[in-house]
């Protein structure tokens, strides 16, 4: 903890400041092209709609040992049955997965029947899904209407609540998070399934929770800002960023943890299904929000603030003051802007040693 | 504020809504755990979109007509706990029957057929699969019935194969129709009783061009199967009508029984298939029939049961299945249950490294907010039905670290005040009552998020938005009625105060320089 935690003395104080609003150019080149990269590789590649959303049937056999034969043995009996499999995979070494096209009842019963003579389980051993072809649209639609519905009422709370610039500041890094996540799912190729997108959904909320946390460091900072002529709102906010950063890293640990134990037993125990998709797209998608609440969000926000009149005339007077002073601007740490604390005078916070003989053995 | 604080009161209220809850969820005679969804114990889940046949909106009584059909089939695949539930509305009502357990799986069928039901007059019959000409002798007949069967586009032959009058394209359609090879014996098309309507039966052994409808499922009153009272013959339908039913029923009787065969029956259609076709022997008015043939048992039972709930005023389309084994569905909870302990356990052991004495305060808050949440999904589940899905539990291991999230807003901020030089006491006030906004605006968002996803989603991210949401509520509930309380009585204590690196909150080691330090 020591070691840790005196970052964070260091953090907090300004002893060790980070200029992250100052160099928010090489922030949104590293974000612009990662989603430039995102936008190409979704246009070119799309997206691996699961059944879900392309209608079709599952069928998932449990088997003791799959082995490479078993994918061919399993398209015989889908053939058998009349039907053509579209894809046949392993998953967790224990299942095979058959997809088919679009069934009707009656036909899904004849391949359930072939895959379980061939595999030797009983009819009802076999996992079935069949999906109509109008579902997944409205399964989209759904989650569209759901997005859309969301966006507007956090830029209305984050109004209300903050102030506009910071809800604009949210939803772009929210945008951004969102962009970034579906673009490493064009990229690897994991399927997109109901699941996927409960995750993505949650990305929204859980990437808002962090930069809400950030801002409301920030608001407190610059309240009264106007007033004085100590600092400028973009080193104010980079000071608040500073000092929330311990929080914003543990915030994110903590939250990436049980996450990545829903990754790790779904891959070991049961190899693929909702746990995986859920946690891999909650993975992702939290990693790329608590980048972007510190790194997008807020020297976003730096930049909508520094243009309204009032923070000009703020930066005015602080550059004058600064030269008046003959303050270098270039070798100003963090540590001369941030207020330096004492603690009052009172007893001893040490823990007091007992004398030797008081100790025993 | 901080003047009045009092902590101990925070808790006694805490333990007594724990206590009661406790109490509530372990009634005698009431489920102790929660209940299980489908995909954690197995089961079959079909999800179904109600239709109306002219593509109007469904209405609230056809749609509680409806379910009290779907209800009726349910019950009588004699599972228990089977459910039938309707989720959203308008054009977006869905039904989802879940029925849990090892099932057959014929179960989807028997629940499709539950559909829309009509009486048609006969207009004309063939076998279902066109016949080669009996007549082998070489005495060719000029007559235009012994024409080769005409060719049809396909696209014409998808049920239902409707009219609204016979014209000779129509009845080269029904020349066309081969029962055997055409999916119209699957049916489970909405078919419109005001047009003609060409139908297989169900076996697929004869096809039928059909008339208007004379009479519709809602005009049954009831039916059931059983043997003649005189006790010798083969199994029989007994059939009652409605008062209105009764009266259409004898003036269709009565033009029908003076017609010639085939035209003499009745068409018993369900959703574009002919269950039965009984032809009239004399006219009914009464309003009570028999229909006998050579029914077994089984088809006389299943023919009552399509007359008798046969006449949904809808017709179903299946959007989805899901037939899952019980085996399955334990590994799944496994996985869950596993994954949720485990990710417990991670975030409790960076919690006590990172925040000592602090974090043992948060992972006492952690147990809390997970017994609370255990029995709200143990009473929800004995009061409202509410189900946990493998999404559920997902939604729950998420919370876990937004839930401790809280406390590590609280405890920076605590910090952050003893960094400012506040003594411990002043601190624990402090810091609340600014982490306290941030807690409340960050979870605001969650449910936000959870608010908006439960009312305009179903299935399984409706059951992830509940638990989303549920958790979120307890995490405000345990940080300021317990986590705070706590924190607020351990600052009271010598030992917190006394400095040692293992409280978390030592000043030394957080850096704060004292007077009596900088005087040195």
């Amino acid at each position: 903890m020591s070691k840790s935690a005196s970052l964070g003395n260091r953090l907090y104080r300004g002893e060790i400041s980070f200029d992250i609003v100052n160099r928010r150019r090489a922030w949104y080149v590293l974000s612009a092209i990662f989603i430039a990269i995102s936008i190409a590789t979704l246009a070119l590649r799309g997206l691996n709609l699961g059944i879900e959303f392309k209608g079709g049937a599952e069928f998932t056999v449990p088997v003791s040992n799959a082995q490479t034969s078993d994918v061919t043995k399993a398209r015989d009996a889908v053939a058998s049955a009349g039907q053509e499999a579209s894809s046949v995979t392993i998953v967790g070494g224990n299942k095979i997965r058959v997809q088919t096209p679009t069934l009707t009842i009656k036909e899904s019963n004849k391949v359930n029947t072939a895959l379980a003579s061939t595999f030797n389980v009983a009819d009802t051993d076999i996992k079935v899904q069949i999906v109509g072809p109008t579902w997944g649209s409205e399964v989209s639609k759904n989650a569209a209407r759901a997005l859309l519905l969301f966006l507007i009422l956090v830029a209305l709370f984050l109004s209300i609540y903050f102030e506009w610039p910071m809800a604009i500041a949210g939803l772009i890094a929210l945008g951004h998070d969102v962009l970034i996540t579906v673009g490493i799912y064009a990229l690897s190729g994991f399927e997109v399934t109901p699941a996927t997108v409960i995750g993505f959904l949650t990305i929204l909320g859980y990437s808002l929770y962090d930069t809400v946390v950030v801002f409301d460091k920030v608001k407190e900072n610059t309240k009264g800002i106007t007033s004085g002529s100590r600092m400028t709102y973009s080193e104010a906010a980079n000071l608040a960023l500073n000092q929330t950063l311990m929080r914003s890293i543990n915030t994110s640990i903590i939250a990436l943890l049980p996450v990545l134990s829903i990754l790790v037993v779904g891959v070991v125990l049961l190899g693929a299904g909702t746990l995986n998709d859920l946690a891999l797209a909650l993975f992702v998608g939290m990693l790329v929000g608590t980048y972007s609440s510190i790194f997008i969000a807020t020297p976003i926000l730096t930049q909508l603030k520094e243009r309204q009149a009032p923070m000009k005339d703020l930066a005015k007077r602080v550059h004058a003051r600064r030269k008046n002073a003959g303050i270098d601007e270039e070798s100003l740490t963090a540590a001369v802007l941030a207020p330096t604390y004492v603690a009052p005078a009172g007893p001893r916070q040490q823990r007091v040693k007992k004398p030797r003989s008081a100790r025993g053995k | 504020m901080a003047k009045h604080y009092r902590p101990r009161r925070s808790l006694l209220i805490l333990g007594l809504i724990l206590a009661g809850l406790a109490t509530w969820a372990f009634l005698p005679n009431r489920d102790h755990s929660p209940k299980l969804g489908l995909d954690l114990r197995g089961g079959t889940q079909v999800i179904l979109s109600p239709q109306s046949a002219n593509s109007d909106a469904v209405t609230s009584d056809q749609l509680a007509q409806t379910l009290r059909i779907i209800r009726q089939r349910v019950d009588g695949f004699g599972v228990a706990e089977a459910e039938v539930q309707v989720q959203g509305s308008g054009a977006n009502t869905k039904i989802i029957v879940t029925i849990p357990g090892a099932t057959s799986r014929t179960v989807v069928d028997q629940l499709k057929t539950t559909a829309k039901m009509s009486f048609r007059p006969v207009v004309a019959e063939d076998y279902g699969t066109p016949q080669p000409d009996p007549s082998t002798s070489p005495s060719a007949s000029a007559k235009p019935t012994a024409s080769p069967t005409p060719s049809v586009d396909p696209a014409l032959l998808l049920p239902p194969i409707q009219s609204k009058t016979l014209t000779e394209q129509y009845a080269n359609i029904f020349k066309a129709l081969d029962c055997a090879t055409n999916s119209s014996v699957d049916g489970a098309k909405p078919d419109d009783e005001t047009q003609y309507l060409i139908a297989c039966d169900k076996d697929g052994a004869y096809k039928y061009v059909l008339g208007p409808a004379l009479l519709s499922g809602t005009d049954v009153q009831s039916a059931s199967a059983g043997l003649p009272q005189s006790g010798a013959g083969n199994w029989q339908v007994d059939l009652t009508m409605t008062t209105a039913g009764a009266k259409k029923f004898a003036d269709a009787t009565k033009a029908l029984y003076q017609q010639k065969a085939p035209t003499n029956q009745f068409g018993i259609v369900l959703d574009g298939v002919v269950m039965s076709a009984p032809s009239v022997n004399e006219p009914i008015l009464g309003g009570s029939a028999v229909i006998s043939g050579s029914f077994t048992a089984e088809e006389a039972k299943a023919l009552s049961q399509v007359l008798k709930f046969g006449s949904l005023p809808v017709s179903l389309s299946v959007d989805e299945v899901q037939q899952i084994s019980p085996t399955l569905g334990n590994d799944q909870l496994r996985a869950g249950v596993l994954a949720g302990a485990f990710g417990l356990v991670l975030v409790i052991i960076y919690m006590l490294l990172y925040y000592r004495a602090l974090g043992l305060l948060a992972t006492f808050s952690l147990v809390i907010a997970a017994t609370f949440t255990y029995l709200i999904v143990v009473v929800l589940g004995n009061e409202i039905g509410f189900t946990m899905t493998l999404a559920g539990i997902a939604g729950a291991i998420v919370a876990i670290g937004i839930t401790a999230d809280s406390f590590v807003v609280y405890f920076e901020r605590l910090r952050d005040e003893l960094r400012e030089g506040k003594r411990l006491r002043g601190a624990v006030d402090h810091g609340w009552s600014r982490a306290r906004r941030t807690i409340l605006a960050a979870d605001f968002v969650s449910i936000l998020a959870a608010v908006v996803l439960y009312y305009l989603s179903v299935g399984s991210v409706r059951g992830f938005a509940f638990t989303l949401g549920l958790t979120t509520l307890i995490d405000i509930l345990v940080a300021f009625m317990f986590t705070r309380p706590l924190v607020y009585m351990a600052a009271e204590t010598k030992w917190m105060n006394a400095g040692s690196g293992l409280t978390g909150v030592s000043p030394a080691r957080l850096g704060v320089k004292t007077h009596t330090e900088v005087a040195q």
